[in-house]
């Protein structure tokens, strides 16, 4: 008896978690559907499932019109670009408050947090004006530091946190074994936060793919990554959802695969430390 | 020996003759809306760059808000990063005012200035200099499904007045059957609800400020514009409407669920293009309504190429600028796509060409946009430019607020009375902030 009603709580909870799964992945899907789709179709009121007429004509529309390699080299560029130089400043930023804290450290991360709150609108012009004059318009050095800014506090947060999940006594007994504090932060504090250093690195990596307030603004052809790509087929006026189905597939494709094989690893991070 | 020497010396010299012309070639940067005109227009640019092997041509294409976003950060900061803008009949007298823009002097001979459509041409000078040059323009008017007015018994006339729209509508109304009367634009935003119902004030009378620019929603014209409306969609007007722009209105028509739709002139080549729209052949035209006051609801925008004041590349800029809006542009397209597909509203000559005045919508089209005046866009005097908006840099803001409350009167969450209220509060308030008042 207590067999069957386990099994029933499991066959209902992987039910409810397959129907939540669903619902949330639903709008990329229909995404990738209408992608697929005449434009006449795409804003039909009472749209098929898969009942249509298959057509690749918006990808080779969206292919003829637009450069898509260059606009995806940029993305990657940036979006591992500004994830490299983060971890870079985050990594001893992390240990530092982690294993070194002081009275201040609490308050360090709280506005290092706060500044996420800010819209990005209000900073719009002076980094607009600081960009002009150091002439990294349309670069991909200057959106790979904004990036990095942009992101810095969730990535000094979630090492922060992974750090603070490594027991001490493990660093002290390092210590007493002679490790300095380079061998200490290599040898034995990465090896442990490495789920944590992946997750965090997979995670900005997505931020910075996904991210449209600073790439559209700061880029303008050089430099565009795929958003830019994106925000062309997009229109108020018109019928281009199809096309921008297909455009918005191309973008979100790439991350799409990234999280698709790294789902273990950003799992296993995200969640670590959460069971102690 | 010696002709292969001869060879490589040429292919040498024709190598580095490339190189150098390839070096001093000048890049313009065009920042463009992303509609089927200006699509158009950038496929067609390899003609330009074939003229002028001396130019080359880099695109920007963003959807419109994301582009006046970033042109306008360009242009304010003097960042520098186009050379040619496309922005609207909005912008160019700001704009203009500010010195951002270049007067458009010195075009080519055959340019024929005189030949833009006057009401285009005022919305984009100042002092009587042009600062942009139209690329197509575009006003509003009535599209109605023909058999549905049968149906009800009625007779569209070319210059319906607001009663018998309101009449039509109602009559065509079959709820049961999803077919609602009249479409029109709910969703709150100052390109949205509020392009319309500021061109449907202007026939009712009504007027943003004053000559002393105080908001004038307290006014018994605005009272009446927002009554008609918000009674003519409840009883005659889609379920959601309060959420429908168009697009929303487009896909609406274009089912067969409308029998009237008052909205851009644009619009004509969709609904009337048999393989997006299921009533294609059924479509009929009208301008936009009046109320016997000597002034007519429909609107009058032209996307317009202009050259920042900035750019260090005017003299290339202006010749794209010419090409792109001259008479010469528009054969190019007829002769490639037909003249269905010639960008609109911007030449007289157009509209005066036989071939042009066989597509459907053309007469139409002229009559809408001449029927507009961005000068004088309503029966008493302004002191602003623009039809269904009013050309001034705080508009955008206040207008969407507006926009808020009578998104809000039409979802029925507060009474006209109350909308209006909180329309001229939040306007006064804005003005005065902004320093406008006498």
């Amino acid at each position: 008896m207590a067999r069957q009603v386990t099994l029933n709580r499991r066959l209902i909870n992987t039910g409810v978690a397959w129907a939540f799964g669903i619902l949330i992945f639903f709008p990329i899907f229909w995404t990738i559907l209408t992608s697929f789709k005449t434009e006449a179709e795409a804003i039909s009121l009472s749209p098929s499932l898969f009942d249509f007429d298959w057509t690749l004509e918006n990808y080779q529309e969206v292919n003829s019109r637009s450069n898509y390699p260059r606009y995806f080299m940029n993305s990657v560029i940036i979006a591992v670009g500004s994830t490299l130089l983060g971890l870079i400043i985050a990594v001893p930023a992390a240990w530092s408050m982690a294993f070194v804290p002081s009275k201040k450290t609490r308050g360090i991360l709280l506005w290092m947090l706060s500044t996420k709150m800010l819209p990005p609108v209000g900073v719009l012009i002076p980094i607009y004006l600081i960009f002009r004059d150091w002439g990294m318009l349309d670069s991909r050095t200057g959106l790979v530091i904004v990036l990095t800014m942009v992101n810095l506090p969730i990535i000094v947060w979630m090492l922060f946190t992974y750090f603070r999940e490594i027991p001490g006594e493990i660093l002290e007994a390092a210590r007493m074994d002679g490790a300095g504090l380079k061998s200490e932060i290599l040898y034995v504090l990465t090896p442990m936060a490495l789920p944590g250093i992946a997750s965090t690195l997979l995670l900005n990596v997505i931020l910075a793919w996904n991210e449209a307030f600073w790439t559209l603004v700061l880029t303008t052809t050089k430099a565009a990554p795929l958003t830019q790509f994106i925000a062309s087929y997009s229109s108020p006026e018109g019928l281009f959802y199809a096309k921008l189905s297909a455009a918005s597939t191309m973008a979100i494709a790439p991350v799409l695969i990234l999280g698709w094989f790294s789902q273990k690893q950003l799992v296993r991070g995200l969640t670590f430390g959460a069971v102690k | 020996m010696r002709m292969q020497k001869n060879v490589i010396a040429l292919t040498v010299a024709a190598m580095a003759a490339s190189v150098s012309l390839a070096a001093s070639a000048e890049t313009l940067t065009i920042a463009t809306v992303n509609n089927g005109d200006m699509v158009r227009m950038q496929k067609l640019s390899g003609e330009f760059t074939k003229a002028n092997p001396d130019i080359d041509l880099e695109w920007v294409t963003l959807e419109e808000n994301a582009l006046r976003q970033k042109v306008t950060t360009d242009i304010a900061t003097k960042g520098g990063q186009f050379d040619i803008m496309t922005i609207g009949t909005y912008e160019v007298p700001i704009w203009a005012k500010q010195g951002w823009l270049l007067e458009l002097d010195g075009l080519p001979d055959d340019y024929d200035t005189d030949d833009i459509l006057p009401g285009i041409r005022g919305g984009l000078s100042m002092d009587d200099k042009l600062f942009a040059a139209p690329f197509y323009g575009e006003s509003s008017m009535v599209m109605y499904r023909k058999d549905l007015m049968e149906k009800a018994g009625m007779e569209m006339p070319e210059d319906p007045t607001w009663e018998f729209i309101g009449k039509a509508a109602r009559a065509m109304t079959d709820k049961d059957a999803g077919t609602y009367g009249v479409c029109l634009r709910g969703k709150a935003g100052w390109g949205e609800n509020m392009a319309f119902l500021t061109a449907t004030a202007n026939s009712f009378g009504a007027r943003w400020f004053d000559m002393d620019w105080k908001a004038q929603f307290d006014t018994q014209q605005w009272a009446d514009t927002l009554n008609f409306y918000v009674d003519l969609m409840n009883d005659a007007g889609p379920p959601g409407a309060s959420s429908n722009g168009f697009n929303e209105n487009l896909t609406l028509f274009q089912n067969g669920q409308c029998g009237m739709w008052i909205d851009a002139t644009v619009a004509a080549s969709f609904v009337t293009n048999p393989d997006d729209s299921k009533v294609a052949d059924q479509v009929g035209f009208a301008l936009a309504p009046d109320n016997g006051l000597g002034k007519r609801g429909n609107w009058l925008w032209a996307w317009s190429l202009a050259i920042p004041a900035g750019t260090e590349k005017a003299e290339s800029a202006k010749k794209f600028v010419a090409w792109a809006t001259s008479k010469q542009y528009l054969e190019l397209v007829a002769s490639n796509e037909g003249w269905a597909n010639v960008p609109p509203g911007t030449r007289k000559s157009l509209y005066e060409n036989p071939e042009y005045q066989k597509v459907p919508f053309a007469a139409m089209t002229l009559k809408s946009i001449e029927a507009a005046d961005p000068t004088n866009p309503t029966v008493d005097e302004v002191p602003y430019v623009g039809v269904q908006f009013v050309a001034i840099p705080e508009f955008q803001g206040i207008a969407t607020s507006v926009g808020q409350q009578f998104a809000a009167a039409l979802a029925g969450q507060v009474s006209v009375e109350d909308a209006l209220k909180s329309a001229q509060a939040l306007t006064t308030r804005a003005m005065s902030k902004a320093g406008y008042p006498k």
